[in-house]
């Protein structure tokens, strides 16, 4: 079976949404050469008019999708570092996400913003290295942090096709994972539904986008020690499937989550929430998070030490089954 | 557009905002408004240029475009008093007014926000082979807005057929614009390459004349005009201001702004006669719509979150 990367997977979504509907087109910095290979191939393919390089302007280039979603299109925007959503929250919390409600449901503005290489990006400090999903579901924006190259290919086209705004992160750790797909079943995947990523008994380890890959080697290895753990991926972080997260904890009675983004009012804290409101659990859920306030430092260790990792991960889940 | 149709609607702005911020006062309108008072002839001449196929966006002070655009003053009205039956169902108020059936996009309420807004929408209907113009209006407050001037480094670059109808009215709030504005305001959009000009913004015949070449121009394929529109605005910024007192126009100032009225200039255009018939026929129009705003329902609290969403999974 073919290897399929995830940034390929999100290449070929492009492409094939490009190719079905003409009122999508793609804009960003530096997209035609394909700085970050996202959208490699694709000015050759469908040229200048769909493919548009901007110059550094991301708060008029992301009101300027807005225009044009209301006009019709169907804009995706390409931010290749994630902390310029905190320069465009403007025009996607207050312009893009209100549209529809302020104007009494008289639009639809479907613009979808793609973050390449969200969180750390190992070594590049400080303002770009951010995670910040959480900031875009608390407005009520939706917000998917697919985990593998199948779900990155079938969320990115749910997205676009989607009639509201979209905000899509591929986190960087998880640019690289490779799948063998079969090409015939790629497919889109509802916003909203979480995936089982493994069956276990004992705990349900919450985990999104490449964390989702640290979360199955931990069981994999915690197999070996007799543990059951049970990984469910929510994909979508708002809405979030809420369904399929009871369905997990209520065979499991215990949870962990882990979150690479900031713990006060961080996804994690989220989850803790539903599970103390919905859940009946036989033990205290803990999160492992990135610390309050976090900003990643620059040095290697630094940087690591402040990323939630398989140790943490291993820690949470032996105390949350200490008294089994 | 003809010299009673221009009256017609700088008279209907003018009677529109004075019974608008009546309304504030007796409290029917909660939340107050930005009077428009003053600087109607803007707004009518700029939106007598365009076909129905054109788009326009608009500003916090918004109603005159709206009205001018060919909005239902009825349904105006019903907005700013958070009606069922209004523009935006009550849920957009007097800040985002809008009606997508007639090209206009809303209202804004963040400063410089809609001229991008504008720019995305004209290259989007130009890409769809429309011969579309959009018109986008802004104080002069945004001049010092970074989002603008990104959107007039996109328009000059893309040649889109967006014109940028700067209001000068002298103050950002309570800012003159002497205390604002670096430069000129028409040399910030010359920087970009845009032809710019500053026009009497309180000739309603002046503003159609210049918005028409601007427009004509776009359409053509030669992209974007900035036109200055030096006004005045009568009232005060919002309407809370009456409460507050603010102190920052003298009255000698304020004599001479108001001594150029769009309404007596547009007005004095016509015999005595012809601008009685259009008054009476404005105020009967205001009244029906004061009418039907008063009788319309209050939105059921249950659908305070509907049109949050196109579609919610």
């Amino acid at each position: 079976m073919p290897k399929l990367s995830y940034l390929k997977a999100m290449n070929r979504a492009l492409a094939d949404s490009l190719d079905t509907d003409p009122s999508v087109f793609l804009l960003g910095e530096d997209i035609r050469v394909a700085a970050s290979n996202l959208t490699a191939g694709l000015l050759s393919r469908f040229g200048p008019d769909r493919v548009l390089d901007t110059p550094l302007s991301e708060q008029a280039f992301t009101n300027f999708a807005t225009g044009a979603a209301l006009a019709g299109m169907r804009p995706v925007i390409e931010f290749q570092i994630p902390s310029l959503l905190f320069l465009v929250f403007e025009q996607l919390a207050n312009q893009a996400h209100k549209f529809s409600l302020m104007t009494g449901g008289q639009c639809k503005v479907p613009v979808t913003y793609v973050v390449t290489g969200s969180g750390s990006r190992t070594g590049w400090a400080g303002q770009h290295s951010d995670h910040p999903y959480t900031l875009l579901a608390h407005v009520g924006i939706k917000t998917v942090v697919p985990a593998t190259p199948t779900d990155a290919y079938g969320l990115l086209v749910s997205a676009i096709r989607d009639d509201d705004p979209v905000v899509f992160f591929a986190p960087s750790a998880a640019l690289g994972v490779r799948d063998d797909v079969d090409f015939s079943t790629l497919g889109p995947v509802p916003l909203g539904t979480g995936r089982l990523a493994r069956s276990g008994r004992d705990v349900t380890v919450v985990a999104l986008g490449h964390l989702v890959h640290d979360a199955l080697a931990v069981a994999d290895e915690l197999a070996g020690h007799g543990i059951s753990v049970e990984v469910f991926d929510p994909r979508t972080v708002y809405p979030l499937d809420l369904d399929g997260l009871a369905a997990s904890v209520a065979k499991t009675r215990r949870l962990v989550v882990i979150d690479d983004s900031n713990r006060t009012s961080g996804f994690a804290a989220e989850i803790l929430a539903v599970a103390a409101e919905r859940f009946t659990l036989d033990a205290p859920p803990r999160r492992v998070t990135r610390p309050d306030g976090a900003v990643l430092p620059f040095a290697l260790a630094l940087d690591r030490a402040i990323q939630p990792d398989r140790d943490q991960l291993v820690a949470a889940i032996n105390a949350v089954l200490e008294d089994r | 557009m003809s010299t009673v149709d221009l009256y017609r609607t700088v008279r209907l702005i003018r009677r529109f905002e004075e019974r608008a911020i009546e309304f504030v006062r007796s409290g029917e309108i909660v939340g107050g408004i930005h009077p428009y008072v003053g600087q109607e002839a803007i707004a009518a001449g700029a939106c007598a240029a365009l076909t129905s196929d054109d788009v326009i966006t608009s500003t916090h002070r918004g109603h005159g475009h709206v009205l001018a655009r060919g909005a239902d003053p009825g349904r105006l009205l019903a907005e700013l008093m958070g009606r069922e039956t209004g523009l935006n169902r009550g849920r957009g108020g007097s800040m985002h007014a809008a009606d997508f059936s007639l090209g206009i996009l809303g209202a804004n309420a963040i400063v410089g926000a809609a001229g991008s807004i504008a720019t995305g929408a004209a290259w989007a209907h130009r890409r769809q082979g429309r011969d579309t113009v959009a018109v986008t209006f802004f104080g002069d407050g945004a001049m010092n807005e970074g989002m603008l001037l990104e959107a007039f480094n996109l328009a000059a670059l893309w040649r889109i057929p967006v014109i940028f109808v700067c209001e000068n009215n002298g103050y950002a709030t309570t800012m003159p614009v002497g205390s604002a504005v670096a430069g000129s305001i028409t040399g910030r959009a010359r920087a970009f390459g845009i032809p710019a000009f500053t026009i009497d913004g309180q000739d309603p015949e002046t503003v159609l004349k210049a918005t028409t070449a601007a427009v004509t121009r776009a359409r053509s394929g030669k992209g974007p005009m900035f036109l200055e529109c030096l006004t005045y605005r009568f009232d005060a910024h919002h309407t809370f201001e009456h409460r507050a007192r603010l102190d920052y126009r003298s009255p000698d100032e304020v004599a001479a702004g108001v001594s150029r009225d769009p309404v007596v200039i547009q007005g004095a255009r016509l015999s005595e006669h012809e601008r009685a018939e259009v008054d009476d026929e404005v105020e009967a129009v205001l009244d029906a719509a004061t009418e039907f705003a008063l009788g319309s329902a209050h939105p059921d609290p249950a659908d305070a979150l509907k049109y949050l969403y196109a579609v919610m999974p």
